[in-house]
């Protein structure tokens, strides 16, 4: 017969409630764990889907992953003459938060290097990748777009023509790709009154000029299109992406173009590795607090039940040494209710979890060696919850079933 | 045990004595008591509030050491003083039976199980303790209230099922403190008789402290103790 079961039936309401408790924190606990593997497994995702062997940076930064990152698209064109270099891409990308359908709708709009960069290399999971140099998008499906759905950003209209999945930035926020010349067009769309100003601006400024009192054509180029104002800066983009031609030593390549002193260059491990050590190092260390501290609260809740659960027994514990039973009668009771609280609560946490992770608002990517370690951990709460129950047991008399 | 029935005494306490506490607050709730009993013997003791009959049962039932004295159970020597000469849980549970005033059963646990258990923590295989403990509660007229907890159970039901419990491991000793004073003088007399059956049926010797003078002719002798001293009483043979 088994005393530890046979008293949780007798105190059955109290034991299941404490396990749905211990359930539900161990869930939390599980997703957690989950949200830091999926954001190592998200960041990685773009830099591996993308191809680039090396990524060419705004001199002195790490890069578009770390912080703000502007190089002149030209440099593209540099590049391009490096021995080895197969092909150069610009990266550019910004995160948008705009109004669609009533509801805000936040991205990272994701340059394409129309027309060498199609999106060919983008998973998608329905549609197709670009096929005109403008107005079209692949969009992530985190964003809940449909295929064929028409957005609105900026002045332009753009078509959702091809939907991907698990493409998302280092914040969460899914990306959308664009040809580079639309995701600039979205990121520097200024408004028509702006531009009046600035030609305005441009105009008074050349009239308090000799030159410009003497040339008149001047004038006319100042206040003529935006595209066209020859003192508007070349546009800028945030790294430059190089594919090399097979064979080719990516290190001699890399250290090649490091000479040049107003850039900073990346191998594609490097800039994985910023992007962990950065942005998910910090969140790593977020979610690991709270994961402690939810095992030190579920550990207290284990032990607090467990020693109410003891101390109504005391009575029965002190009849059960009078009789004779072995002290591991009496630590086997004990033990065997704080493990069960633990096996079907850890157990009540994956149940829950396969329901309630995929609706998570990040990506959960449960790893065995995880759940392991975890489970690992929920027997050793187990066991010290019990520590303190089996100590009172242990202390108690035989003679106190006398009074 | 049945065996050396004859010639070794089932208990035999020598000098017996009892001191609580110390200095100002010291109690001497047994004084030098010495005893014996022959296997398939039934005493009864009796005597006032605070005589020191719980003290004297508990020291013999190897649950409350006495301060000085020897006791032996089927001619092995158990307690010398204060000191232990055996594994006194193992003792406890292979050759010693209790009954108190209060069942205490486990709430928990059936009726039969709270019989059975007392035989699994002595290593009966859970069958045989079941097949038993139902035998038992039948031989005590509870074996249709088998299923139910205590809860479910009256006073005279509970006390029954731990009289079954008691007899569980075929003790040698059965030791029972009041365990009639929560009963009708009817149902208490039953459980006197009881002890009595067993006693003559399986050799063991039975110590019971009683407040009831009307069901002393059951016993084959009576103690009295007063202020920790023992002497037999007058009704004895
Ligand atoms: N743990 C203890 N500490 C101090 N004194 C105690 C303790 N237990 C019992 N005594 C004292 O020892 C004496 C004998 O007590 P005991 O319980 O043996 O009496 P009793 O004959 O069983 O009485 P009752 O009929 O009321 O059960 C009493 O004076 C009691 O106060
Ligand atoms: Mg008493």
């Amino acid at each position: 017969m088994n005393l530890a079961t046979k008293d949780i039936r007798h105190n059955f309401g109290r034991f299941a409630l404490t396990t749905v408790g211990i359930g539900m924190l161990l869930m939390i606990v599980m997703g957690m764990g989950g949200i830091y593997r999926g954001l190592i497994h998200e960041a990685a995702l773009f830099v591996k889907q993308v191809g680039a062997d090396i990524w060419v940076v705004q001199g002195g930064t790490r890069g578009p992953f770390a912080e703000v990152s502007r190089i002149p698209a030209n440099l593209e064109d540099r590049v391009r003459a490096v021995p080895g270099v197969a092909s150069a891409r610009r990266f550019v990308s910004h995160t948008i938060q705009r109004q669609h359908r009533g509801r805000p709708l936040r991205m990272v709009v994701q340059g394409l290097s129309w027309p060498e960069d199609r999106g060919d290399w983008v998973p998608v999971t329905a549609g197709r990748p670009l096929r005109q140099a403008h107005y079209e998008m692949i969009a992530d499906g985190s964003l809940g777009l449909l295929l064929g759905e028409k957005v609105k950003l900026g002045k332009d209209v753009y078509e959702v023509v091809g939907l991907t999945k698990g493409m998302v930035g280092t914040g969460g926020d899914g990306l959308c790709f664009f040809t580079t010349s639309d995701a600039e067009a979205i990121q520097f769309d200024v408004p028509g009154e702006a531009l009046r100003l600035e030609r305005a601006a441009r105009l008074s400024r050349l009239e308090g000029m000799d030159l410009g009192r003497v040339t008149p054509l001047l004038s006319e180029r100042v206040i003529g299109q935006a595209s066209e104002l020859p003192a508007l800066a070349p546009p800028q983009v945030s790294a430059i992406m190089l594919t090399l031609q097979p064979g080719t030593d990516i290190a001699k390549v890399a250290e090649t173009i490091s000479t040049w002193p107003d850039v900073t260059v990346y191998s594609r491990q490097q800039q994985v590795d910023l992007l962990l050590s950065g942005m998910v190092d910090k969140a790593k260390r977020q979610l690991g607090l709270f994961r402690a501290l939810l095992i030190i609260i579920s550990a207290i809740i284990m032990a607090l039940i467990i020693y109410t659960l003891t101390l109504d027994k005391i009575h029965d514990i002190a009849m059960l040494k009078l009789m004779g039973a072995r002290n591991g009668v009496i630590i086997g009771l004990i033990l065997q209710q704080a493990l069960l609280i633990g096996v079907l609560g850890y157990g009540l946490a994956y149940w829950l979890g396969t329901y309630a992770f995929p609706k998570f608002p990040r990506l959960v990517v449960i790893e065995n060696q995880d759940l392991l370690s975890l489970g690992v951990i929920v027997l050793g709460i187990s066991v010290f919850a019990s520590l303190m129950g089996i100590g009172k047991a242990m202390g108690v008399e035989p003679n106190k079933v006398l009074s | 045990m049945i065996a050396d029935a004859n010639n070794t005494p089932a208990v035999e306490a020598i000098g017996l004595t009892k001191i609580y506490g110390s200095g100002n607050t010291e109690v001497v709730a047994m004084k030098d008591v010495s005893v014996t009993l022959a296997h398939g013997e039934v005493v009864a003791l009796l005597g006032p509030s605070g005589a020191g009959k719980s003290t004297f049962l508990t020291a013999i039932g190897l649950i409350n050491p006495p301060t000085a004295g020897r006791i032996t159970i089927g001619g092995q020597p158990v307690m010398d003083a204060d000191r232990a000469l055996v594994d006194v849980r193992a003792y406890r549970r292979q050759h010693l039976g209790f009954v108190f005033q209060k069942a205490n059963l486990m709430p928990f646990l059936s009726a039969m199980e709270n019989v059975s258990v007392a035989m699994e923590i002595n290593d009966v295989a859970p069958r045989d303790a079941r097949k038993r403990a139902m035998e038992l509660l039948e031989y005590l007229g509870v074996a249709d209230r088998a299923d139910h907890l205590p809860d479910a159970l009256s006073g005279g039901q509970q006390q029954r099922v731990a009289v079954a419990r008691a007899l569980a491991n075929r003790p040698s000793l059965i030791l029972a403190d009041e365990p009639t004073a929560a009963l009708d003088s009817h149902r208490g007399r039953q459980v006197m008789e009881l002890f009595r059956k067993v006693a003559h049926e399986h050799g063991s010797a039975v110590i019971v402290v009683t407040h009831d003078h009307r069901s002393l002719e059951v016993f084959d002798r009576t103690y009295e103790m007063e202020d920790g001293e023992l002497r037999s009483h007058p009704s004895s043979p």
